[in-house]
Formats: C-alpha cells, structure tokens, sequence
C-alpha cells in the first residue's frame, strides 16, 4: 500500500511539474543584474591584487556592524534584529591580498581608472551614455560581507539596450563597485567573513525588467555576458559572474534572487520561481476555501519537551539533554499544506524552516505533515492532545534555547499569516540545483549616501570620443574572425566565443604554432568534460595551458597526452607542464626509436602477418602500438612507418 | 553662498536660481536628448562650477555637466524630513550620573540619506537612539561645549573644558566624558591632566577614527565603555578611551600624560609611551593593567588649576635647522621653549649661542628627544653637558607634547622662574615614569 501511495504521490509531482506554463498568461516580468569581475592590475580603492588566497589566514579580527539610523529612524528591521542577537564578525585577511583600506583602518585610495575605464568601454558598446560626473556612494549593508558596513559603488552609464533574438533589451545602468568578502561560515553569533575578495572591481549591469520567458533571461545573461568578455578586462573562472534576478508574475510578488554563478541554471531558477509563486496563490486560494484567516493564527508556544523526553529521534534527544526545550505552535486549518512542494524536494514547510532557522538559532525544526520517522505514534498522540490539535491543523515545533526557539516560532507564525496574503517580498538566494532559499526580507529602498572619502570624477567629452574610437571588437565581428582567420568552424567559433577563454585562445593561436582547432577544441570541450570528471581545471593557469600548446606545436607532446597533462598539473600547482609531461613519461619518442619499435613489432609478429595478410595485420599492430605508447607518438606517424614497413611483405 | 543651494557656485548657482530650485527638489534636466529626473543634491565646495549634482531613482548620485543647451526645471518641491526620536530606552534605576561633555567631532550622529548630510546627536536623547546601551550604563548628563574640529582648539578651549569638567565633578558627576576629535586628543589630555588635579572621579577622553555615521565605526563602542569606566572604573585620573586593537572587543584607557596618535587613520592609533595603558575594558569588565594608580574617591576635593600660559613653542631640531628659529621665537615675546632634540636630547653646536641668549632673556628652555620612546640623558655626550650649563631642563622621558602642554601650564600657575623650574620637574600627573621596563 505505501509503495503505491508512492507512486502515485510521485506521479502527481512528476506531472505538476512537467506541465508547461504559459508564461505570458502568468505575466512574468524578468529583470536581470550582471555581476561580473574585472581582470586588472588592482582592486577598486586600493593597491592590492585582485586575487583570493587559499591558505591559512595570516590575520583576523573581530567586528560589530551597528545599524545606522536614517533621518527618518529608519534601521533595517532585519540587520537591527542580527545586531540585538550579537551578530559579531570574524574577519580573515592575508597580506598579499589586502591592507588596511579592506580592514577600514584606512581611507580608500582614489577609484582605480583602469576599472572606469573597463566600465566605460562596455558601457559604450551597449550605446549607454556615460554620466557626465561620477560620485562614488555607499550603499549599507550590515550583514558583514563589507568591513565598512557598505559597498562603496557608482552608476558610471545610463541606458543602453542589448538585442537578444530580434528583441530589444533596454539596459537602465551600468555600475562599477567593489565585490564584497567572502562568507566562509557560520559560528552560532560568529560569521565568518575572508576580505581577501572585498574591493575586487565589479561591474554591475542592470536590464529593465522586460524578460518574459526563462528561456530569454538565459539567452540576455549570455548576451551581456558575451558583451562584457569582449572588453577583454573580466576575469574567468567559477563565482567572477554572478548573476542577481528580479522576478514578478502578475497577483505574485518581486523576488529577488541573488547569486546565480551558472549562466545554464538562470532558465531553471526563473522557471521554479514561478511555480513557487503560483504554488503560493493556490495555497492562499485552499486556505480561504478552509476558512482560515489571520487572526486564526496565534503567537501561543506550548512547551512540549515532557512529551520527547524518551523520543528515537537521537537528534531531538540529544538537544533536551543538552537542555534545549522544544517548543510548539498550532496553525489552524494548515493541516497537509505545509509539506506542498513549491519546488522539486522544497516543501512550505521546508520554507517556515529556513525563515524559522533566519530568526531563530535553533537545533531542530520540524512538523506533523513531515514528521521525522523516528518519532512515535504515542508522541504524536500526546503532542496533539496537549495543543489541543485537530485533524485539520498543523503543529510545527522548534528545538532549541527557549528565547531561539520563540524567535524561530514567531517567525513560522509570520510565514503562516502571510500565506494567507500570497507570495510575500523577500531575498532569496540560489542554491545550484536552481531551487531557491530565504535570505532575507527584502530590504526598503537602497540607503545610499555619497562616499565622502573618495572625489568625484570628471567624464569629459574628449576622453569619451577617444574611448569610441577603439572599442574592442563585437561578439560577432569576433564569430566571424574565429571563423575566417582562424578556420573554425560555426560550432566550434561560437563555442569559443562563449567560453572564457576567447582571449586566451587567440594569445595561444598566435603565440604557439598549435593547430587552431585542436586549442579551440582543448579550451572548450576537454577542459569542460575534465571539469565534469572532477579535475579542478581552474588551477592550472594560461601560462601553463601556453606551455603545453608550445610543446605540441614543437612535435615534442602529442595532443592525446593533453587531458593527462592538465589532470596532473591540477593536482601539482606551481610546477610547469614540462615537468608534468616528465613525470607522467610523456616524453615523445623520437623517429628512429619509433622506427626501432615499428621493426621490431613487425619482426615478432611475422606469422600473423603472412598468415592474414598486411592489409588485415595494419589494424591490428597499429592498435598494439597505440596502446602501448599512447600520448608518446603521432598516430599518422606511427601509421606511415607502419605502412612502409609492410609493404616489404607486399 | 545660499544656504537652499549649498555648495553651489557660479554658473551653476546662476542656472538653478533662475530654474527657482533648491537642494532636496525635484529637477529635471534636459540637455541634448537626455533627460535626468532626480533629487538635486548639495554639491561639495572644493568641486567646481561646472556640474550640477542629483540623486536618481535608483539612490544613485551623478553629477551633470553644464552645457549651453542645458535646460533645468523643478518638477516638484522636495518633501523635507521630519525625525521623530524613537522613546527614550528604559534607564536603569539607580544607575549613576555620567557627564557628557562633547567638543566637536561626532560621536555620534544620523545620516541624512536623502541629502547625504551627517548630522551629530549630540543632546542625551539624541545619544540614547543611537546607542540605546548607554540607558543600560548611566544616566548621561550632555553638554555641548564646542562644535570644534580638534586641531582648531587652542589652550583656550583646555580651560574651558576643565571648568566644564570641574562643574560637572562638583555637581555629583560619578564621572566626565569629553567627546574629542582624535587628532589634538593627546594634547587636551595632557592638558586636562595638569589642570584637574586631586581628582576624586575619572575623566575620560574619547573619540573615534572612523565617523560615527558608519555601520563599522568604532565611536559607539568607544563611547560606550568610555561612560562605563567614568561610571564604575575604580581610577580617578584623565585617560583616553580607545580601541585596543583592530577588533572590536577591547578598550584599553591612557593616561594623559603618556598618549600619543601614532597612526594616522587605524582603531588602535593611540598609544601609552614609556608605560603600559592603565586599564583595559573587556565585555564589560575593567582589569587595571598598573598597580600605582589615583583611586576613586568621591570624597576628596577637586583642585581646578586652569591656566595656561600660550606663548610655549615645540621646536623640532634637525639636521641644517636654522638657529633663526630659536632667536625669533625670543624676540617674539615667547617664555618658554620645548625643544625636540635627537637621540638622548641634543641640537646641533651651531644652536648654542641662541639657545643660550634664550636662557639670558629669561626664556624657559627645557628638552625632549624626538625618538619619542625612551628618556632623555644629557650627561652622557659634550653636546648635552654644554646645553645642561647653559640651564636647558632635561625632561626625562616626558613625551614631547605632554612636556609643551605642561610648561604652557606651569607658566600659567606663576611668573617666578625657579618655582617654574620646580614644577617643571615635579612628577604631577605621572608624566614621569621612574622606571621604563623591557616590553
Ligand atoms: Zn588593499
């Protein structure tokens, strides 16, 4: 019986979700910000380099953000509430990668030009119109990602369009600003900021909210992205683009999600934001039809933990005797919605956990429609007879210190209420299976104030005009250029052009005397299904990947060899290809000892040959030759030698 | 310059005058095709003429050049800003009273996010939305004494901080805070030190190196352990309340004689030279860091000694320094001279005969060395045992600054030179440390 109920329960899942969606019926309205890192000498306000370190930090300290108050005594309700809860900092720093501007225990340094500039080169190829002054402004944010409490940026262009398969795109602004520390984890009251990636230049690229399908905001991410490659000023690799997306559908609300890396998941996160959203006003819509209201929903907590005190679920037990308590709350008439799944394995009530787990430090929450197994009957029996529980409600309980606990239950009872509203405004950040998470309310207008410590700077006309007059070349001037000057194919054009490595292939086309196609094919597909496999292809730098297209143009590595080369040059950083290609015994074997090979495989096998004949034996000792020395010789090599030598058997 | 359209100048305050618009408005301009709407925002006095500034939709500022086809209009007036203090927090009862003298600088202060403007907080009520953990602390008394950048005070504003913190300490303070800009902080502490003496509460100097009007400030918490230690701290002398380090988890108390700025923009700028700080604050809790302190006594009278004598110079000596500098200061009227000399207190032999006719005219001449740590020794090179029979006064390991501040104050307390003298080499304010350990 439960296997059916199962089936059917996934065949319910399955056809929900594969039905398609009329997006233009839903009203769906996208709008996309473009995230992407600049390649230049140092960061936006200081002298440092550009770069994230991996070891140990050298140096840390510890830092409170205080909410400011805005003339009106506005604070940001959910920054203000972190702040009460003693929300404090740990910051990582190394020496080679910042000093005392990303510390704030220095003035920033002036805006860094050759970031303008990148700025304003792409800002000129998408037809903005620069500002005529530009003023640096801090933008408050208190979460930690800034030392200072704000992200110092500035709009450096206004409109602008992009065409994306015949439509228009208009662009509102282009924005360059400082890229915020990486978070590195959470320690109850403690998070963990690095600030080796604080002021890395970023430039920000804000299109008007006119995408209407997912597919299309995948094709204008890509548009933009494609834009933004040709200045060649942006750094490569995974988390140097990310994209932020506002989502609307008509009778829903404005989502914004922060932090798409994958250009390939933006259809998918649009497209399960929407189901969200309609999942959502269906959920309203069966509420009322239960007669649920608001003020059915009460702030009462019951403390549940005599019912547990014996409880299998070893997590839950673990936390009472730790001296947790558990704490519950009745949803009336919620009874089967919180385990609705808005999005593939994300329930409503996964949703009330996540905001639950925002405002609340908790160990454990859970509820009676997702009941973890290991609870018993007799304690749900008891659970429901103390909270005087229906059929028809829903209790979800958090474990935790009594004062988290309540924090965590009065978020859920928020949830709760406004579901009965429909989709409520919020932050949401991406997960890379293209689902979504809650981050944060979403805060009130932008609190921005000028950036005092840096001048403003003067864009003048001249200094424009000499800026349009050597734009870089455009994504499809460039399609063309792969394609005639270097003989690639279409597919094989437009895939280099996409990747990040367009620049880096021309450096090798004209540096090395490699074939053309075998580097395009290297940079996009061998490294791409070695990433598959789980090589970290990152690490292995231009210089190195210019190494081995040198050695392949000098007949010296065969291009067989190269997945070899570059797994084990990830796996050995610092060391050259070249040692690479000595270690693995990838060193090619001369003429005359292929020669000598070649001979001497002929003479062993001598009966086979006469017995089949040459034709029927090539095959054959050819593949016993490859197999053997694979990565060492040059299969047409190999193959002529090969040939030459039966003949005598002609 | 119009107080609706600060900053602007020249053209651009022609062209927004007759666009009949002023700061916080709403414009628009339009000018070859492009059309900007926004918040027409202050512009800052060392920018030029050429551009006017507005706030977009968006929160952003641009600036807009103008051009001879620009055209300005106001689309509507601005909504001015109305601030409503949220309620004062609840005041722990019985908490003691804690004067807040502030000087100028902010300690604490609102941003104003639609013009950008910092405003400071400086009544009580004001402190207490800002800081809602000072209600917890004290029952702060504020005073605003001055609205001074720090390096615009002279020995003027000293005395009137002391009588300032001499009134409160007769009123029943439990302590005084004075609210500083960091540059001069040092000085004023100095200055303070000498000029409160017998205190029976602490003074405490405090300020801040990044402004109040950012999330990462450190005035906040300086502020705020600044008003628990004038609150309960068992020491009763003038100390400068600053961060420990870059963290934001300790705040260490300087005497006033031995402070320094020593760096320009960290947290952690000020430091005791020649000694340890005299305390730390961590979570809350005081640990004295020196057993020979003044303790606490509410009991004891304050002596309020105020004066200060200004004609006192800091002469540095260096390599080449002209002698000129010494001879106009004493045809200028000067009484007493503080010289910065190298190593172990010397200047250079072609300084001689002017600071010897500087000790003939009756000018007060005494020495400090410029390696900042460590104490000066006259007798151990000719250089100095000449400028000792000349009547240069050593000072020990006196700082530099504290050694101005003090002979501005010993001049000021009498005309008698020996007795001059006598105070000079008194030990007061702990300016003096017998001892320097190896730290
Ligand atoms: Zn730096």
């Amino acid at each position: 019986m439960a296997i059916i109920a199962a089936v059917i329960r996934w065949l319910a899942v399955t056809s929900r979700s594969s039905a398609s969606i009329d997006y233009s019926k839903v009203g769906l309205k996208v709008g996309l910000e473009v995230h992407q890192q600049l390649d230049v000498a140092h960061k936006l306000f200081c002298s440092c380099p550009p770069r994230l370190f991996k070891e140990e930090p050298e140096a840390s300290f510890l830092r409170r953000l205080r909410p400011t108050q805005s003339e009106l005594g506005q604070v940001d309700p959910a920054a203000y509430f972190e702040f009460q809860k003693g929300l404090r900092i740990s910051y990582e720093a190394n020496k080679s990668t910042s000093c005392l501007v990303e510390m704030d225990e220095e003035p920033p340094h002036d805006l860094n030009r050759e970031a303008l500039e990148a700025a304003l080169t792409f800002a000129l190829m998408i037809d903005a119109d620069p500002v005529d002054e530009v003023h640096v402004m801090r933008k408050v944010v208190i979460d930690g990602s800034n030392t200072t409490g704000f992200q110092r940026t500035c709009v450096v262009a206004l409109g602008g369009e992009v065409e994306v398969s015949g439509k228009v795109v208009p662009i509102q602004q282009v924005c360059l600003e400082e890229d915020a520390a990486r978070l590195m984890g959470k320690d109850g009251a403690i998070a963990f900021y690095r600030i080796d990636r604080l002021g890395v230049p970023l430039i920000e690229v804000t299109t008007a909210p006119v995408i209407t399908s997912p597919k299309e905001a995948g094709e204008v991410a890509l548009t933009v992205g494609r834009l933004l490659r040709a200045t060649r000023k942006v750094k490569r690799g995974l988390g140097t683009i990310r994209q932020d997306l506002n989502i609307s559908i008509r009778d829903g609300a404005l989502i914004e999600i922060k932090g798409v890396q994958e250009l390939e998941l933006i259809p998918m996160v649009v497209e399960y934001e929407v189901r969200r959203q309609l999942s959502l006003i269906k959920l309203r819509e069966e509420l009322k039809a239960r007669n649920v209201e608001e003020r059915h929903i009460k702030d009462e907590f019951v403390d549940v933990t005599m019912a547990f005190v014996n409880t299998k679920y070893e997590a839950l037990r673990k936390s009472i005797e730790e001296g947790k308590r558990v704490l519950a709350v009745k949803l009336l008439g919620f009874s089967g919605l919180l385990r609705r799944e808005l999005m593939p394995n994300v329930s409503f009530g996964d949703e009330m956990a996540d905001r639950a787990r925002f405002w609340g430090r908790i160990d454990e929450i859970f509820n009676t429609d997702e009941l973890p197994s290991e609870i018993s009957n007799e304690e749900v029996e008891l659970l429901s007879q103390v909270m005087k529980a229906r059929d028809e409600d829903a209790i979800v309980l958090a474990v935790g210190l009594e004062e988290d606990a309540i924090d965590a239950l009065k978020a859920v009872t928020e949830r709760a209420r406004e579901a009965l509203r429909g989709v409520p405004e919020e932050t949401r950040a991406a997960n890379p299976n293209g689902t979504t998470r809650y981050m944060r309310p979403r805060p009130g207008a932008a609190r921005m104030y000028p950036e005092t410590d840096v001048p403003s700077i003067r864009i003048e006309e001249e200094y424009v005009k000499r800026l349009r007059s050597r734009l870089p070349m455009r994504p499809e001037q460039m399609l063309k250029l792969l394609m005639k000057e270097y003989g690639l194919n279409e597919k094989l054009a437009r895939q280099v052009l996409d990747s990040e490595y367009c620049e880096l292939f021309e450096g090798l086309v004209k540096e090395t005397k490699a074939p053309p196609t075998l580097i395009a094919t290297t940079l996009t597909e061998t490294l791409k299904a070695l990433q598959r496999d789980g090589i970290e292809v990152s690490r292995v730098s231009s210089e190195q990947l210019k190494e081995i297209f040198t050695m392949i143009g000098r007949g010296e590595l065969a291009k067989e060899a190269i997945p070899d080369v570059v797994t084990w040059l990830s796996e050995h950083e610092g060391l050259t290809a070249k040692e690479a290609v000595e270690s693995l015994g990838l060193i090619m074997l001369s003429e005359e000892e292929l020669e000598r090979i070649v001979k001497d495989i002929v003479r062993r096998n001598e009966g086979i040959i006469k017995q089949r004949g040459p034709k029927a034996a090539f095959g054959l000792l050819m593949g016993a030759i490859m197999r053997e020395y694979r990565g060492r010789v040059r299969a047409d090599v190999v193959s002529s030698l090969l040939k030459e030598e039966l003949e005598t058997f002609g | 310059m119009s107080e609706s359209l600060i900053g602007y100048r020249g053209e651009a305050l022609k062209l927004l005058r007759e666009a009949n618009v002023e700061v916080g408005d709403v414009v628009r301009i339009t000018k070859g095709g492009l059309v900007y709407e926004g918040l027409l925002m202050p512009r800052s006095m060392y920018e030029d003429e050429r551009h006017i500034v507005i706030k977009l939709a968006s929160g952003y500022n641009i600036g807009v050049r103008i051009t001879p086809e620009i055209h300005v209009e106001k689309v509507r007036e601005g909504v001015k800003p109305s601030f409503t203090l949220p309620p004062r927090p609840e005041q722990k009862p019985g908490s003691p009273k804690v004067a807040l003298v502030s000087t100028g600088g902010t300690i604490a202060s609102r941003v104003d996010y639609r013009t950008g403007a910092v405003r400071a907080a400086l009544s009580a009520e004001e402190l207490y939305s800002i800081v809602p953990e000072l209600a917890e602390v004290a029952n702060i008394d504020a005073e605003a004494l001055f609205s001074v950048y720090s390096e615009n005070l002279t020995p003027k504003h000293w005395t009137a901080m002391a009588e300032r913190a001499a009134y409160h300490i007769k009123g029943g303070a439990a302590g005084v805070v004075v609210a500083h800009g960091t540059d001069t902080m040092g000085y004023t502490a100095a200055a303070l030190s000498f000029a409160l003496q017998n205190l029976p509460v602490p003074v405490i100097l405090v300020g801040a190196q990044r402004s109040s009007d950012r999330p990462s400030s450190d005035a906040a918490l300086n502020l705020l352990e600044a008003v628990r230690a004038a609150a309960f701290g068992p020491f009763a002398e003038v100390v400068v309340a600053m961060h420990a380090s870059a963290s934001d988890d300790s705040i260490v108390f300087h005497r006033g004689t031995k402070v320094r700025k020593c760096h320009t923009s960290r947290r952690d700028t000020f430091r005791s030279i020649n000694s340890p700080p005299l305390a730390k604050m961590e979570h809350g809790k005081i640990a004295m860091l020196i057993e020979d302190y003044r303790k606490r006594d509410p009991s004891g009278e304050l002596m309020l000694k105020p004066n200060f004598e200004e004609k006192v110079a800091l002469v540095k000596f260096h390599p080449g320094a002209s002698p000129k500098l010494v001879k106009w200061l004493v045809e200028d009227g000067y009484k007493g001279i503080v010289l910065e000399g190298t190593g172990l207190g010397h200047v250079g032999d072609y300084w001689f005969s002017a600071v010897k006719e500087a000790v003939e005219n009756g000018v007060l001449v005494a020495m400090t060395s410029q390696c900042i740590w460590g104490r000066v020794n006259m007798k151990v090179y000719d250089q100095g045992r000449d400028l000792l029979a000349m009547g240069v006064i050593p000072l020990d390991d006196m700082l530099p600054e504290t050694a101005l501040v003090k002979t501005m104050w010993a001049l000021g307390q009498t005309k008698d030179q020996k007795e001059v003298r006598n105070l000079l080499k008194a030990n007061i304010a702990y300016e003096y440390s017998p001892r320097t350990l190896y730290e």
